[in-house]
């Protein structure tokens, strides 16, 4: 168990270590930093110091090396809009965005996983095939169109529910269930494979077969096996906590991580978007850790570590 | 040998005897909506009836069924059809272009590391291990944010999406074929390891490659349309599905036509080759999930 965990802790430092060398190259390939955020016509000499400032004269090797340890140390630059900490523009948003994955996690939890057992115990059922169509829709219809048209219904014909902004609760309404249908609809086609494939097993068979009751096979046997792959698919949806609501912040304009990202990009606020790209791949990372902790768990076979490449 | 292959073709026809399914109704809808769509798309230029960029400023924001402008027209007076049937050929080309860069460097990624084993194996493995683990649209956004979004590159980007899947089954599918007899064979022979993989293995593993880019399809028009949507993919004058949805979405309570036709079109669109792809997957290939 201990290799196990070792061998994992080392795999989620590479892949952090992979982010930061992926921010670094791309910054450095996209040209000359000081002319991207002066413009062309901007003075040599204000160039010139912009470039001393932030270290740009030296040799590549050397600016990488800085970068490293500038970030191991925490410091992520400053906004080169408005001079603030990157670091301290995103903390202040993630309260916002997790006011709608958190509880668009739960919903997804809450629905997606039920309705997807029970597709695969009545199979072709009447429910089955409702399920099944809905998490078909689910994955086609992409969360713009989906929030768009909820707004359409909701806000424009009805009248119910506000279409944007963050004052109130009530605010909080269609950015979640835009959230939550989509994950639903994803994780009860998952799940409803991943307990289709396991209630194929010739353990369930037997099992049934030697007289225990069937409540007892499903329970024992058939749900812990089922909840293996499913993990790893809940995993990725905690990863994405803070930021799997760029679209949806952008359609119903919520103040969070995504909404920040999308106006750095368009504005190349360079610090902040590498910012929020490193605290993703520690949310990422840190999730898959879990995800791994509880394969340890749900799975006594890869305690051992023997099997530790094979998921 | 000759003999050889000549009697064993009927064994194995013996062996497992195929019997011929119908295609699925809701599988014929989806294949005739995709050539329906490809050839809007390839036939686009002929088909507009006017030029995507036109004003009819007498007619702006006119309600769909206007005898001029079937699908109505935005606050510009521009044709939401013939912008509709540009926007499908851009997205298509987008989604095309990317599927094809995705796999072509994916299964070439997947063949260099059955090949060459050892560290370049391992190197493959860890890049799509990352892939994996990052969400790309965060990614693509960060490439978006330091590169700008030309056309081209922006085809490219999107290439990179998905191209670990494709390097995964390449990989374990070229093991497990060079450990049987044909790919030895040939290498006995001679052949070069690029004949050996290009000529011997890929068309040996084609059929489940082409059901993972079925699959893969409508996954990228989601997400090109998706940054199109924030303003990022494809720019004015462009336009593309996910564009024009942005764009329609100020209009939203005057004119929701602008925004309605471009969703559905792509909701029909990804529904029509998931359909598609997941019966193919049934049909050629039961062990891909």
């Amino acid at each position: 168990m201990l290799r196990f965990l070792l061998i994992r802790l080392c795999r989620a430092a590479l892949t952090v270590a992979l982010v930061v060398t992926f921010a670094f190259v791309v910054l450095r390939m996209s040209g000359d930093p000081a002319l991207i955020i002066m413009s062309v016509d901007a003075p040599p000499e204000a160039i010139a110091a912009f470039r001393k400032a932030w270290g740009l004269d030296d040799p590549i090797w050397l600016q990488y090396l800085r970068y490293f340890s500038a970030i191991g140390q925490g410091e992520l630059g400053q906004s080169m809009r408005d001079g603030r900490p990157a670091m301290q523009l995103v903390l202040e948003r993630i309260p916002a965005t997790l006011a709608l994955t958190l509880p668009a996690l739960a919903l997804k939890l809450g629905i997606g996983i039920p309705a997807g057992i029970y597709a695969a115990l009545h199979r072709d059922s009447l429910m089955d095939r409702i399920v099944m169509v809905t998490a078909v829709a689910g994955f086609t219809v992409p969360s713009f169109v989906l929030g768009l048209v909820l707004v359409l219904v909701f806000s424009v014909q009805l009248g119910w529910l506000p279409s944007g902004g963050q004052e109130s609760w009530r605010h909080a309404i269609l950015p979640v269930l835009t959230l939550g249908i989509g994950g639903a609809a994803v994780l009860a086609r998952f799940t409803r494979s991943a307990m289709l494939e396991v209630l194929g097993q010739s353990y369930i068979r037997t099992a049934s077969a030697k007289g225990v009751p069937w409540s007892r096979v499903v329970r024992g046997h058939a749900l812990p096996n089922a909840a293996v792959p499913t993990v790893t698919v809940v995993g990725f949806m905690v990863g994405s906590l803070i930021a799997g609501a760029v679209v949806v912040e952008s359609v119903f304009s919520w103040p969070g991580v995504g909404r920040l990202l999308v106006v750095a990009v368009a504005n190349r606020d360079l610090a902040v978007v590498q910012c929020i790209l490193l605290l993703v791949a520690m949310t990422m990372v840190s999730a898959n850790l879990i995800v791994d902790l509880l394969y340890g768990l749900l799975d006594p076979r890869l305690r051992s570590g023997a099997k530790a490449g094979a998921h | 040998m000759a003999d050889v292959t000549v009697t064993a073709v009927p064994a194995i026809d013996a062996a497992k005897p195929k019997p011929k399914q119908r295609i699925p109704f809701l599988v014929w809808c989806g294949l005739v909506w995709i050539a329906f769509i490809i050839i809007v798309a390839l036939f686009a230029d002929w088909l507009t009836p006017y030029r995507f960029t036109a004003y009819d400023l007498r007619n702006r924001l006119a309600l769909p069924f206007h005898p001029l402008h079937w699908l109505g027209t935005d606050e510009l007076g521009r044709d939401v059809l013939s912008r509709l049937i540009i926007s499908v050929r851009i997205s298509l080309l987008v989604a095309f272009g990317a599927t094809i860069i995705s796999a072509v460097l994916g299964t070439l990624m997947g063949f260099l590391a059955a090949h060459f084993r050892g560290i370049v194996e391992q190197v493959v493995l860890m890049l799509a291990d990352f892939q994996a683990a990052m969400p790309f649209l965060i990614l693509a956004l960060s490439v978006l944010a330091f590169f700008g979004n030309a056309l081209p590159l922006f085809i490219g980007l999107m290439g990179l999406y998905g191209w670990e899947r494709y390097a995964r089954i390449a990989r374990g599918l070229a093991i497990s074929a060079g450990a049987q007899g044909y790919a030895g064979a040939v290498r006995q022979i001679g052949a070069a390891p690029a004949r050996v993989y290009l000529k011997h293995i890929l068309p040996n593993i084609a059929s489940t490659l082409i059901v993972s880019m079925t699959l893969t399809f409508p996954e990228v028009i989601l997400l090109e349309s998706g940054l199109s949507f924030l303003g990022l993919g494809v720019q004015p004058p462009m336009t593309s599905l996910g564009n024009m949805v942005g764009y329609g979405r100020e209009y939203l309570t005057r004119a929701p036509w602008i925004m309605l036709a471009p969703a559905f079109t792509i909701v029909l669109t990804t529904l029509a080759v998931s359909l598609v792809g997941d019966w193919l997957r049934d049909k050629l290939d039961p062990t891909l999930r």
